[in-house]
């Protein structure tokens, strides 16, 4: 015998199309044992109601899409455990914060990606390649990890309270953790023009160690660690 | 409804690893291209790819093209053509380095080299033993890759159409390919790329079934684009089963862990492997592994309450590798599995994992029929690379680790062709035929006027249950012609979906049906592709065609060693001869395949 659960769901609904405004819809989903994760919840919805829009692809929380603001706290739908929602009360599902609405649970993205963007994510190294892999120590590639796993989620950047007051202005703890991502890696030639390009009163330093962006990131990253290592070489370069 | 036409030297369509690839050469070359994507780049499935790719660098062991050549030559039961493997074995290095230098961040030996490790089928000295040659960073390497290639592009200023569907191919009446029909999602518009090559790059299909590691998006769109559009489907049907996907979930697990000491223990215990496969044990090529376990699995010794899975076993490595060089896995097991692998073992079955055939290409990435002078003709302005094609390098059954060297390869010789063809013959866009959107409008129409029709959910489920029940790691001969009808019979519920949402902005029910549209051709592809093959080789292995002394394996070369083709129109089937000469060594003698 399968057990069955049913779930109460309170989902932010929008539609420019057919909505004056938004609302909150109430919903029921019945769920059984082989549903684990909360996107397994959506997809079961989504079959009885065709009309609720969501990003979705990879299910194994590596492709970033399914990031949404899940009981007041920015999560991927598809590492959220059904397990972890108590039964009394129903799970409330917002789009990520700060951003603008394109439908439903869907939001415009395009802020968060000009900032991410906005940092040069990608190698510089002007020497002529060689002919073989430029060489590199297992101590230094180290150095890298917690910093390239980024999914690019976008759930740390949107809950962060200074990146709301100025998602043009600050780059935001993604695309901060990319710029030090580059900044540390030894085959990387450009520090000093990144930290160029970060110094300025908001790009880099209107974070203020809230620290939401650490709490909720999906893949256990630390972007404010990665930022306080930018500042700590911004200081260094001015003496 | 309006189509708005845009003009482009290419259009790529797909932005995983092989549009990422194809699209550096193109961007580098200064052409003026799009990429479109129903995702943004790095969320495509290459991102997903764990254990490594392949190249003979031999940075920890002697390792040499031609004995990586020789591996994949046998992992594909000689089905492979030989002219494309040389050409990609040769090539790995090179691709390989590129990609380092574009900042991926490969795992690094001591002496700061690539990280290489051990993976199934992989040997040296023309199968001896198994050599470490998969170039890893830890377990995430097709995340490392893509956001590498990713951002490369960035630089390159490659212009990307992020959430924007490709729906049909544009033919005119010569059978030259002059772009594609798209949709914008966040706006529901239609628009033309309206370009003079045409680059598919649209991945996997892995979605026709039920249990897959296959993303959501992999529903084989390019791969049904190409039918409708009357090009044939090659070797569609071998499909790749992973030994380890986590049971009841279908996220993999990957070979890497088997490639760094793991073993697969049955409800006895015993490390089956050994008995099957007794050099190469666990590393065994992947199709003699899922038939093991599922053999395992039918004479009883699986584990669990239902005795339905095997298990994958860790916990003798020692807990700093497996942190080390397997944290993503450790991560996995948690969640989708609910084990610390450290000290419990894996639940894990055969899971669907990667098509082998595809879109016919030549190694320049070209996409080839038959024609009236050769069995290889050039499709004018078409190109095909990564999953959604077949150049042939994995026959009937692909090593690990191939899949993204195949992207690697291809993606840039497409590209370098394209390109190299662009300049060669500078010519203006060469007119839209006036039926050009014909397809599209008419797919697009009948969806929004359909009444009483098919549940898109529910057809879907029906397919894939269609399809793992009818053409699964076993296949036998009643089920094969029962899930003929089956399938055929799903379809022309696919022909009638219904959508009760008709809003235009970001409208996924619209975008499903029209995925759905691009899977039934894939699995009707598979089903009659199947039940046609009267024979056993590499991935695809029937009841009827046994292990015997006249035909090991089941193999019959005499009357099955060619590449099908299957036509949409009619589900008609069509062989082409398999390329055994390479481009400069000799040919790689048939044998029986054993590991
Ligand atoms: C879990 C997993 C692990 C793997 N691990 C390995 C490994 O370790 N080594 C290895 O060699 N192989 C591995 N593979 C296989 C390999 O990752 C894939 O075969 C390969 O990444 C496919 O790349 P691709 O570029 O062809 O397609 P994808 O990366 O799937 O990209 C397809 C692209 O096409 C776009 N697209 C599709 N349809 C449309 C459309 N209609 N309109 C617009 N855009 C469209 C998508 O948006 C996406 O950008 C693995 C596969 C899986 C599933």
């Amino acid at each position: 015998m399968m057990t069955t659960r049913t779930l109460q769901f309170k989902i932010y609904r929008y539609d420019p199309d057919k909505d004056q405004k938004p609302y909150m819809q109430d919903v029921a989903v019945e769920v059984d044992s082989t549903d684990r994760k909360l996107l397994d919840a959506l997809v079961k919805l989504k079959a009885v109601d065709d009309s609720i829009a969501f990003r979705r692809s990879c299910r194994e929380g590596v492709c970033g899409s399914d990031a949404l603001n899940i009981n007041g706290r920015n999560g991927l739908a598809c590492l959220t455990d059904l397990a972890s929602f108590p039964d009394d009360k129903p799970i409330v599902l917002r789009p990520l914060p700060g951003l603008p609405i394109v439908r439903d649970l869907i939001v415009d993205m395009t802020q968060f990606f000009k900032q991410y963007h906005s940092i040069k994510p990608y190698l510089v190294n002007n020497d002529p390649p060689p002919e073989r892999e430029r060489l590199q120590s297992p101590e230094d590639r180290e150095e890298l990890n917690g910093l390239y796993e980024c999914i690019l989620c976008a759930c740390c950047s949107t809950s962060c309270p200074s990146f709301w007051w100025n998602p043009d202005k600050f780059v935001g703890p993604a695309g901060l953790l990319a710029a030090y991502r580059f900044i540390a890696d030894t085959r990387d030639q450009a520090t000093n023009e990144r930290l160029d390009n970060l110094e300025d009163p908001y790009r880099l330093f209107r974070c203020h160690t809230i620290m939401n962006c650490v709490d909720v990131c999906p893949k256990g990253l630390n972007p404010t660690k990665a930022i306080g290592k930018i500042k700590d070489m911004m200081v260094k370069r001015a003496i | 409804m309006n189509v708005t036409v845009r003009k482009f030297d290419a259009v790529i369509v797909g932005a995983g690893g092989a549009g990422l690839r194809a699209a550096i050469q193109l961007s580098e070359a200064g052409l003026k291209t799009a990429v479109l994507t129903k995702v943004f780049p790095t969320r495509s499935h290459t991102v997903a790819a764990q254990g490594g790719v392949a190249a003979s660098l031999g940075n920890s062991e002697e390792d040499h093209w031609h004995w990586h050549m020789y591996d994949t030559v046998k992992g594909s039961d000689w089905l492979g053509d030989q002219d494309a493997i040389e050409f990609m074995c040769r090539k790995a290095n090179e691709c390989v380095i590129e990609l380092e230098h574009y900042g991926m961040p490969f795992d690094r030996l001591d002496n700061g080299r690539i990280y290489q490790r051990p993976f199934g089928g992989h040997m040296s000295n023309f199968g001896e033993k198994p050599v470490r040659r998969s170039c890893a960073a830890a377990d995430r390497t097709g995340h490392a890759m893509l956001h590498a290639m990713y951002q490369r592009n960035v630089k390159a200023n490659t212009q990307f159409f992020v959430e924007w569907m490709a729906l049909d191919l544009i033919r005119d009446a010569e059978g030259e390919v002059l772009g594609v029909t798209a949709m914008e999602m966040e706006t529901g518009e239609i628009y033309a790329f309206h370009a003079k090559a045409t680059i598919f790059a649209t991945g996997g299909s892995g979605r026709i079934y039920y249990s897959s590691t296959n993303a959501f998006i992999n529903t084989g769109d390019g791969v049904g684009m190409a039918a409708r559009a009357g090009s044939p489907l090659e070797d569609m049907e071998f499909w790749q089963f992973h030994p380890t996907g986590v049971a009841g979930a279908g996220v993999l697990i990957t070979e890497g862990v088997r490639g760094e000491g793991g073993i697969l223990r049955n409800s006895q215990g015993e490390r089956f492997m050994e008995r099957y496969a007794p050099n190469a044990k666990d590393l065994a090529s992947r199709d003699v592994v899922s038939r093991a376990m599922v053999t395992e699995i039918n004479e009883g010794r699986g584990c669990g309450p239902n005795k339905d899975y095997v298990l994958l076993d860790i916990t003798h490595l020692p807990p700093e590798t497996i942190m080390k060089r397997l944290p993503g896995i450790h991560e996995i097991a948690v969640q989708f599995a609910g084990v610390d692998a450290l000290k419990e073992p894996i639940p894990v079955v055969p899971t669907c994992h990667y098509q082998m055939g595809g879109i016919p290409t030549n190694y320049h990435g070209q996409v080839v029929v038959p024609g009236k002078r050769t069995q290889n003709e050039i499709v004018p302005g078409f190109y095909a690379a990564g999953e959604c094609a077949c150049a042939s390098v994995h026959g009937a059954n692909r090593l690990g680790t191939n899949s993204l060297l195949d992207l690697l390869v291809f993606g840039k010789s497409a590209g370098e062709t394209a390109v190299e063809e662009l300049k060669k013959t500078p010519k203006a866009h060469k007119e839209l035929p006036a039926d050009a959107f014909e397809r599209t409008l008419e797919r697009l129409n009948r969806l929004e006027t359909q009444k009483g029709g098919a549940n898109v959910h529910e057809t879907r489920l029906a397919m894939q249950r269609t399809m793992q029940k009818h053409a699964g790691v076993f296949r036998f001969n009643d089920l094969l012609k029962e899930g003929v009808q089956k399938i055929l019979d799903v379809q022309k519920d696919v022909q009638q979906t219904e959508i009760k949402d008709k809003s235009k902005v970001f409208n996924t029910a619209r975008l499903e049906a029209l995925e759905l549209d691009n899977l039934i051709e894939v699995a009707v592809a598979t089903m009659v592709s199947a039940e046609a093959r009267k024979e056993s080789r590499g991935a695809h292995v029937r009841d009827d065609a046994p292990d015997t002394p006249e035909r090991p394996n089941g193999r019959d070369d005499a009357n099955w060693l060619k590449h099908t083709l299957w036509y949409k129109e009619n589900n008609r089937l069509e062989y082409k001869s398999v390329t055994l000469r390479p481009l400069t060594v000799e040919t790689i003698a048939l044998k029986k395949r054993a590991y």
